[in-house]
């Protein structure tokens, strides 16, 4: 038994012209043409998008969950971001 | 009081409350249902069991193909040649789904089909038997199919956020499959004697064989009551092969064929079916490799496994060959 792994490739799918490109799984393949054979042939079989990103997994940058709380910490006390944070007059419309 | 201990039993102890106090963060987020991902804290016996669980149903997807494509050359029309075709690919396509779940905890592919080919990892034993005439794509289809489902649908709420998320895409495409094999069913079911015969025969074949795909009873698994408590599994074995009888019966009396059970029988108090003794000796022989078609299947996999193995050979050189602009 051999262990030649191809690289592994995660894949991104577009469900429809205008949306975001969104995570469906990986595939294995040797190089980037492969790899968007590959993805069309495992996740596109019932017409689910109209375009497909490969990107090799070695490539993506993750933030660590265990870091989560002190990496997201600078959004927590900033409720002035949200439009509810200010009070305004019922009478005034379209704001 | 610490620096007067050795550093070594120090740094021990306050590793053995670090984990304590992960595996209770980590309950108190399966039990919040909420899903663990790939790089989240996870006990090891978590990880094994689902490396276990998850490689397991991949093995069967892809195994599953052999009992089918026996039958793609021989389907009687163009039309149920095409379907055949696109369930055996859809199976190929679950195999990788589940794969790459399986791989995100930490194991290689080829580790994966190793186990697989060395009878380390099992594969479920109902592909261990012989598909004989065309009437078992419809038995396939409608019960191996859709005991499969009941057990998919339950695992879409596992806790382990990608084989969830395998899970959710495997049950939309799989309705497909058991709505083609009831199709056959009830085609030949009404057709001449020798279809009818031919379906009853494959319905009494395949009958059994699919409710031991829920594995041994509650009291006899050795895998539940972690796989509850880490709601790996969401339904028990016994819970889940009851929502299939239930939901079969009808069924089968729609198109009517007989379902061989004689203790079979509404129950009205439980609300649900009775039905007879399996036979779990037949369930163990299988499991433990003696099967009409073990061997077949696992020396079948080898066979396309090593004779696929100069292309990837090849597409590996290829692909360092451009990298290096030669």
């Amino acid at each position: 038994m051999s262990n030649n792994n191809l690289p592994t490739w995660e894949v991104f799918i577009q469900p429809k012209t205008g949306a975001s490109f969104e995570h469906a799984g990986n595939v294995h393949a040797s190089d980037k043409e492969m790899a968007l054979q590959n993805a069309r042939e495992l996740y596109t079989r019932r017409q689910e998008g109209t375009c497909i990103w490969v990107v090799k997994t070695e490539d993506i940058v993750s933030s660590n969950p265990e870091d989560q709380q002190s990496f997201f910490d600078p959004a927590d006390d900033k409720l002035y971001r949200y439009p509810t944070f200010f009070k305004v007059s019922k009478k005034a419309k379209g704001l | 009081m610490g620096h007067f201990l050795p550093s070594n039993h120090s740094s021990k102890a306050n590793t053995l409350t670090m984990s304590a106090v992960q595996e209770t963060a980590f309950q108190e987020k399966i039990d919040a249902e909420l899903k663990i991902e790939a790089k989240d804290w996870m006990p090891d016996k978590y990880r094994l069991h689902l490396i276990r669980q998850i490689s397991q149903h991949a093995h069967s997807e892809v195994i599953g193909m052999q009992p089918e494509g026996n039958w793609i050359t021989r389907a009687p029309s163009l039309r149920a040649k095409m379907v055949l075709i696109a369930k055996v690919q859809d199976e190929a396509g679950h195999g990788l789904y589940l794969y790459s779940a399986t791989e995100t905890l930490g194991i290689t592919r080829s580790e994966l089909i190793k186990q697989l080919q060395t009878g380390k990892a099992k594969y479920s034993s109902i592909f261990n038997y012989p598909t004989l005439t065309w009437a078992d794509m419809g038995a396939i289809g409608w019960l191996v199919d859709g005991a499969a489902i009941v057990n998919q649908q339950s695992l879409r709420r596992t806790s382990y956020g990608p084989y969830s998320r395998a899970m959710v895409r495997i049950c939309k495409e799989e309705s497909f499959h058991q709505r083609q094999g009831y199709e056959i069913m009830s085609k030949m079911s009404n057709g001449t004697i020798e279809q009818q015969e031919m379906a009853q025969d494959a319905l009494n074949r395949w009958w059994w064989p699919s409710l031991m795909m829920f594995g041994p009873t509650d009291s006899e698994s050795a895998h539940t009551s972690n796989a509850m408590k880490w709601k790996i599994k969401r339904g028990t074995n016994d819970d889940l092969r009851q929502l299939f009888i239930d939901r079969t019966v009808k069924q089968a009396e729609l198109i009517g064929l007989e379902i061989p059970d004689p203790d079979l029988k509404w129950n009205p108090k439980t609300k649900h079916y009775d039905f007879g003794e399996i036979d779990w000796e037949e369930f163990w022989e299988v499991v433990n490799g003696n099967g009409f078609c073990n061997k077949e299947r696992i020396n079948n996999h080898i066979k396309a496994r090593s004779e696929g193995q100069w292309v990837r050979e090849a597409a590996l050189a290829y692909s360092e060959k451009k990298q290096n602009g030669v």
